[in-house]
């Protein structure tokens, strides 16, 4: 496709971008839970990624947008890959999976 | 509805919907974004992008998150209708709130000016070896500073089983 088409569609794709990225903040700090937690860095990683590939198909430059967006989703991986293990650590430990016992962390 | 309408609005649905569930439907929640999130990238043209997308997100982080759910306690019968209780209490205001960012966005009136590409686009090969080498290297450190982290995260963990 052109990307004059995606000129026609970029208040769309950056409408629903930021659409997403609202509701991964909203989880992220309305949550109790840890793994929502997780599920909340997951959307704002999708609105990234979305945004990622509207700026690639508008400038044309959609093997750069790519490249990018394989480098996010490689990153994205191992934070949440870590990340649960330590969700896990902290459940193992703690006895269960909430926020409140990270807070409690602080010194 | 044209296509890009229809994928872009099932995006919206399926996370707004991820984001108020249960945390195991949240997960499912996830997978289906990514899948949404995919057939979007392909429709835009990044086919190699929207494989990743698939492979990797819909695919391995769902199972690290249903493994990590697998591992955690479930709740008992009235800890569940406490905790939905609890969801619906702090979740439905999200729709609110992304409605109202959505219509912010969507009315701001920003017009884009792009100047229109010039030339063909690179191979995504080209680009990933030739111009974002670095960006590799950096993949590969990040990723072996992964794989160590979840060692000494099991590691650590095993020691505290066995001692008494």
């Amino acid at each position: 496709m052109s990307p004059n088409v995606w000129i026609e569609h970029y208040r769309l794709i950056s409408t629903a971008s930021g659409v997403l990225f609202t509701a991964g903040l909203y989880c992220i700090f309305a949550s109790h839970n840890l793994i929502r937690v997780l599920v909340g860095i997951e959307m704002l990683t999708k609105s990234v990624t979305l945004m990622l590939a509207l700026a690639g198909a508008l400038t044309g430059r959609m093997a750069t947008a790519e490249a990018f967006i394989i480098t996010l989703i490689v990153m994205e991986v191992v934070a949440i890959a870590v990340a649960t293990g330590l969700v896990v650590g902290i459940f193992k430990h703690h006895g269960s999976a909430r926020v409140k016992h990270v807070k409690a962390m602080k010194g | 509805m044209p296509l890009t309408e229809l994928l872009v609005l099932l995006l919206v649905v399926v996370a707004l919907w991820t984001v108020q569930t249960t945390i195991m439907r949240a997960a499912v929640g996830l997978a289906l974004t990514s899948v949404m999130l995919t057939l979007l990238l392909f429709h835009m043209g990044a086919p190699l992008a929207a494989v990743f997308e698939l492979s990797v997100c819909a695919g391995l982080i769902t199972v690290l998150f249903f493994s990590t759910i697998g591992m955690t306690r479930p709740l008992d019968a009235a800890g569940v209708v406490r905790e939905r209780k609890a969801l619906s209490k702090r979740f439905h205001p999200a729709f609110a709130v992304c409605a109202v960012v959505g219509v912010m966005l969507w009315g701001s009136g920003y017009v884009l000016e792009i100047a229109p590409p010039q030339g063909d686009s690179p191979a995504v090969r080209d680009v990933l070896w030739g111009v974002r080498q670095l960006d590799l290297v950096g993949q590969i450190l990040v990723m072996f500073v992964g794989v160590f982290g979840v060692v000494i995260l099991f590691k650590e963990r095993k020691k505290e089983e066995v001692a008494p």
